[in-house]
This record gives C-alpha cells, sequence and structure tokens, in this order.
C-alpha cells in the first residue's frame, strides 16, 4: 500500500478550487458574513459547521449564486464568480428539502440538468443510467418523487445534483430529515460517492458528528467568522478556542492562571487544590488568564489513588450516564467544580464498582489537556 | 359517526330548499308544454327545440362563447403574472399598496367598472363591440384569477426554482417547467372562474357592449323584461347544466388526484419501513 496523504492544504504549489477574498455579506443591517477569507482545493470535502444563523448556508447560496457578496469576492478556478448568474455556473446544489420535482419521475428528475444543456437522447440516457445505479435508484426509475421513501428521495436529489458533473457540489443540510440510521449509512454512501466521482463536496451542517465522519476539513464558523479551519482529528484533539472546543463534542474546560517554564504550564485554578500540569507550544504570560479544556474520555477515573499520571484530583460521583459502549461520570471536586470523566464498558455485565455517591480520584497526564488563550 | 338528528335533518332539508327550490322550478318548468310559464300542462321538450332554431339565440350564445374564452385566456395570463410578482418579488416598497391595487376590483360595485371603462373606450374611440367586452372582462376576472394563483404560489416552495435555475435553467425555463406544471390546477381552477364569471356578466358587458355584440345574459334579460318565455326557461336550464357539469368534473379531478398521492406516498411509507 502505497497511498500519499490528502492534503491539498498543506501544499504550497496547490491551486485552490474555490477562494474566498475578504467577502462580507450584509442584509439590510445584519452582517451575515464578516470579511472572510477561505481557500477550498479540488476533490475536498469540505464541511461548514456552525450553529444555526451563523453564516454558513449563505456561504453555499453564495457559491450556487443565488446571493451575490457585498464586499470582496469569491473565485472559482481562479475565476471571479460574482457576475456568473446560477444556471451558468459549474456548481450543483443538493437542497435540504430535496426540491425534487413533483411532477417528474424519478428519471426525469435526474434528466432535467442534462436535457438543458444538450439535445443528445442517447448520452443524456446513458448518463441518467449511470447515475441510477451508482444510488441504486434503477428500480425506482419510473416513479414520482412522493411514492418513494425518505432516503430514496435522498439518493434523487443527490443524483440529480451529480448528473452534470460539476466541479463543485454544495450539500446543504442534506441528511437533516433523516432518522439516525439511515444518516449514519448515508454518511459513508456519501464519501464513498464522493472518492468515485472525484467531485470537490461542500456540505452546510449543524451536526458536528457529521461533519466530522464525512470531511476532510472542518471549518467552525459563529457569527459570520472562521473560527478554526482543520482536519477533524486536530479541530477535535487541538481546538484553537473555547468556542470549538465546547462546539464539538463533551469538554471540560477548567478556567486558571498560568505560569510556564518552557513547554510546560502550570494552571492554578482553585484555592487549596494542586495547579493542573500541562504541555504546550504555546506561550502565556504568568498569571495570564487561561483555560485548561479536557475531553472526558482522556480523563481516568479510579476508586484507588492512581500516582501514575501527573494530574490527580479528588472527587466525588454525583451523576452517572450509561449509554451502553461507554459510562460518562459526573465528579464534583472539592471546591465544587464539575468534571466528567468517561470509562469504555468493555466488559460485559462486570462489576464496574463505582456508583453514586463514590469517592473517586481523577487522573490524566500532562499531555491529555489543550490549554487555550481564549 | 354522528347519528342524524331530526334537527339535522330538518337544518338540512330547509338549507338546500333554499338555494335550489328556484333552480328546481325553473328546470320543471323548462319542460312544461303549455306556453303560460306558470300553468303546468304536461311534459315536453318542445322549448328546447325551438330555442336550437331561433338564430337569435344562437348568435348570442356564439358571441358569449368567444367572449369567454377570450376573456378568461387574457385573464388568465395576466393574473398569473401579477400574482408571481406579488408574491415572489419579496418586500418592496408599497408591496402592500400594490398588491391591494390588484384585489381592490374585487370588491368594485360592477355598476362603477362598467361606467368607467365605457368612459375609457369613448375617450380612446374604441367602436363598442366583441372587443371591448372581452377588455371589459378581463379587466374584471383578472382580478380573481389573481387571487386563486398567489394562495397557490405562497405555498409553492421557492426551492424548487432555485433547483431548477441550479440545474442550467433560465428564469423563464424554470417558471415554464418547474412552476407552472405544478401551479397548473390553480391556474385552470383561476381560468375555470373567469370563464364562468364571463358567461354570467350582465352589467358590465351592458355598459361596453356595442349593437353587433349581444351576449347571453343580455339576450335574456331584455327577453325577460317583455315577459318569462318557457324557451327562456329552457335556455337557462341548459347553461345550469353545463355550469353543473364542469363544477364536478373539476372536483372530481381534484379529489381523485388527492386521494391518489395520499395512497402513494403511505405506499411509500410502508415500502420505506
Amino acid at each position: 500500500m502505497n497511498q500519499t496523504v490528502f492534503a491539498p492544504w498543506d501544499d504550497p504549489d496547490e491551486k485552490p478550487l474555490i477562494q474566498f477574498r475578504n467577502v462580507t455579506k450584509r442584509f439590510g443591517d445584519f452582517t451575515a458574513i464578516d470579511d472572510l477569507t477561505l481557500d477550498i482545493y479540488a476533490q475536498e470535502f469540505f464541511a461548514l459547521l456552525g450553529p444555526s444563523g451563523c453564516g454558513k448556508t449563505t456561504m453555499m447560496r453564495m457559491l450556487a449564486g443565488f446571493e451575490t457578496p457585498t464586499e470582496g469576492n469569491i473565485l472559482l478556478s481562479g475565476q471571479d464568480i460574482a457576475p456568473i448568474p446560477p444556471n451558468k455556473r459549474a456548481v450543483n446544489m443538493m437542497f435540504q428539502s430535496y426540491a425534487l420535482f413533483p411532477h417528474l419521475s424519478v428519471r426525469d428528475n435526474i434528466a432535467f440538468g442534462l436535457r438543458r444543456e444538450s439535445k443528445d437522447k442517447a448520452k443524456i440516457d446513458e448518463r441518467v443510467e449511470e447515475m441510477l445505479r451508482l444510488t441504486r435508484l434503477t428500480k425506482f426509475a419510473g416513479r414520482k418523487p412522493h411514492q418513494i421513501s425518505g432516503g430514496q428521495r435522498q439518493r434523487v436529489a443527490l443524483a440529480r445534483s451529480l448528473a452534470k458533473a460539476p466541479k463543485l457540489l454544495l450539500l446543504d443540510e442534506p441528511l437533516g430529515a433523516l432518522d439516525r440510521k439511515l444518516r449514519e449509512e448515508t454518511q459513508f454512501e456519501l464519501m464513498d460517492i464522493q472518492e468515485k466521482t472525484g467531485t470537490t463536496f461542500v456540505i452546510v451542517t449543524h451536526d458536528q458528528e457529521e461533519a466530522m465522519t464525512v470531511a476532510s476539513r472542518v471549518a467552525v464558523m459563529d457569527e459570520g467568522k472562521l473560527i478554526q479551519v482543520a482536519t477533524p482529528d486536530v479541530i477535535y484533539e487541538a481546538p484553537n478556542s473555547v468556542y470549538v472546543a465546547d462546539f464539538i463534542g463533551d469538554v471540560n474546560i477548567v478556567e486558571g492562571r498560568a505560569s510556564q517554564t518552557g513547554d510546560k504550564v502550570d494552571v492554578a485554578w482553585a484555592e487549596g487544590q494542586p495547579p493542573i500540569h500541562a504541555t504546550t507550544q504555546k506561550r502565556f504570560d504568568r498569571d495570564a488568564q487561561c483555560y485548561f479544556a479536557i475531553r472526558p474520555e482522556k480523563v481516568h477515573i479510579s476508586k484507588e489513588r492512581d500516582d501514575s499520571r501527573p494530574n490527580v484530583l479528588q472527587g466525588k460521583v454525583i451523576d452517572i450516564a450509561y449509554l451502553g459502549n461507554i459510562s460518562t461520570y459526573h465528579v464534583r471536586l472539592a471546591d465544587g467544580t464539575m468534571m466528567k470523566a468517561q470509562s469504555a464498558n468493555t466488559r460485559r455485565l462486570a462489576n464496574r464498582g463505582i456508583t453514586w455517591e463514590d469517592e473517586v480520584w481523577l487522573s490524566f497526564t500532562d499531555t491529555a489537556g489543550v490549554m487555550l488563550a481564549r | 359517526m354522528r347519528r342524524f338528528s331530526l334537527f339535522n335533518a330538518t337544518s338540512l332539508t330547509f338549507g338546500f330548499a333554499f338555494l335550489y327550490l328556484p333552480m328546481v322550478i325553473l328546470i320543471i318548468y323548462s319542460f312544461n308544454a303549455s306556453q303560460l310559464v306558470t300553468v303546468w300542462a304536461g311534459f315536453s321538450t318542445r322549448w328546447y327545440g325551438e330555442l336550437l332554431r331561433d338564430q337569435e339565440f344562437l348568435d348570442a350564445a356564439w358571441v358569449t362563447l368567444r367572449v369567454a374564452v377570450f376573456s378568461s385566456t387574457i385573464a388568465t395570463v395576466l393574473g398569473t403574472m401579477a400574482a408571481t410578482v406579488i408574491v415572489r418579488a419579496g418586500r418592496f416598497k408599497g408591496r402592500t399598496l400594490f398588491s391591494g391595487m390588484i384585489y381592490a376590483p374585487l370588491v368594485m360595485p360592477e355598476v362603477i367598472t362598467g361606467l368607467s371603462l365605457l368612459l375609457l373606450f369613448i375617450g380612446i374611440g374604441l367602436d363598442r363591440g366583441i372587443l371591448t367586452v372581452v377588455l371589459a372582462h378581463t379587466t374584471f376576472s383578472m382580478c380573481y384569477v389573481s387571487v386563486v394563483v398567489s394562495s397557490r404560489l405562497a405555498t409553492f416552495d421557492t426551492a424548487l426554482e432555485e433547483a431548477a435555475l441550479d440545474l442550467g435553467c433560465s428564469p423563464f425555463e424554470a417558471f415554464r417547467l418547474v412552476t407552472l406544471p405544478i401551479i397548473a390546477p390553480a391556474v385552470i381552477s383561476g381560468w375555470l372562474l373567469a370563464f364562468t364569471l364571463s358567461l354570467d356578466d350582465l352589467v358590465i358587458a351592458s355598459f361596453t357592449t356595442g349593437p353587433s355584440a349581444t351576449t347571453l345574459p343580455i339576450k335574456i334579460f331584455s327577453a325577460v323584461r317583455l315577459g318569462v318565455s318557457p324557451q327562456i326557461n329552457a335556455l337557462s336550464t341548459i347553461l345550469i347544466a353545463f355550469v353543473a357539469v364542469g363544477v364536478i368534473a373539476a372536483s372530481l379531478a381534484t379529489k381523485r388526484a388527492a386521494v391518489r398521492a395520499d395512497k402513494d406516498a403511505r405506499a411509500a411509507e410502508r415500502a420505506a419501513g
């Protein structure tokens, strides 16, 4: 196996497919996108992630051509796309509501875009058959959208938007209407199709798990700004701010004062408690305000004091959330701070031993958490 | 199911009697053999036969039909355009004023509409005839079409049009290939409404018509002034049948489509589950 890692964003010679250059979009007094600059590369599966109203849908609509930037410009393969109307762009979109044409059959829905640009019937038919096969819809080709299930509609919408082989496919909350199990299956299907077709996908979602699963890179947005753009593992393990750490997954955040020697930091966080030892590449001024963020699964919980890790804290179990595969323990430390610890339930029916009101010890290494300045 | 009480049955009888008794009497007397309208002299279809031989009535019917077809078609085009603009243009200054102005002629007294149109036609020197009646009918029935179409457009998912644009349609193609087929039932019922309105309009037609273009309602009205004849009863019965068949067909078609869509949707759910 000789597989090169797909990371065009690290290659200075790579030309981005899409460039947002200082793009601002205002609706009246409301600023939806605020001076945003971003590069997206060919064949990426790029996720725009954020709470509703953060501007992610506006960005997608600007790419599709339904909105134009108030300031700045958007380049597609180096060309400014502002003056190009949506029907002339090599960009297709899969709508949140799917927007299937109810009066047309599945086959005609998929052929719709192809018929606009070509008169060659044999070629269109061939392409439609190919898309039907790709999305496993051949059996349903003759049906109308209201005669098929939600998951099938979702695949028709995908097939229709992929039929014209766009340079860029936009997906607006594509899996929002599906139930959990179907959504997970479809996520993998999407990734599979993206790999097969080599199309660049930009997906908008508010579901962080979905973004983490499908995307090569994730952009976390808030109030029209990009907070962090990175691969899912970097976003999760090395968030650049409390906002990102908190938005993605579960996290414990401890506020304190830093005192740094080299790459070691001690965080004084509560009276009468030992400082938290952490490691960082960043510089913190003495006694500067800082945040220590640690994921619950990196906090070890036990009934006996375990000194093998440099940070050891004592507390009492207040709550246990049993999720089947894992359990999350909510532990109150001596000063009243709540901290979550997770452990995998690797053994079936084991006597787990830790229960409500138990005195427990939490421990973690000095590299388990992240130091954040904001 | 709730039982039929005596009270319910009585209400129903009186209600329907109030609505349909006049028409029933009219229909019965249209089959009267007697020359006198109110004296029953046995069943006969003679007046229908005489009606078909009366060239004046046939001419009037032909005028009415042409006026109704042309005016309702033009009104449907204009009304649909107006509805699209009012629903789609979003918020612009004076939007409420404009949409109000489209619907205002609905409540305008017909006499006023007729008079103002007459003044306009005289002012621009247009000879009164079929053309002026068509224009006048278009003017008032267009409001009805735009009300019907805009209520359908208000629930139309604009993402469908955006999807059409996204797939390479020009805005006009998107309207023709996606919007129009989907709102077609509303457009057709708007057309039917305009057609019926034109068919039975008396006031506006009498203001705007000339000697060459006597419509059926005008003909009936002037005939009745000389006394009700059994022939008029026969003609009215034909009109009632005409309208009834149209209305029943339209509602059956809508209902069947709804039932089928519902059944399909449920079948799809089952297949998925």
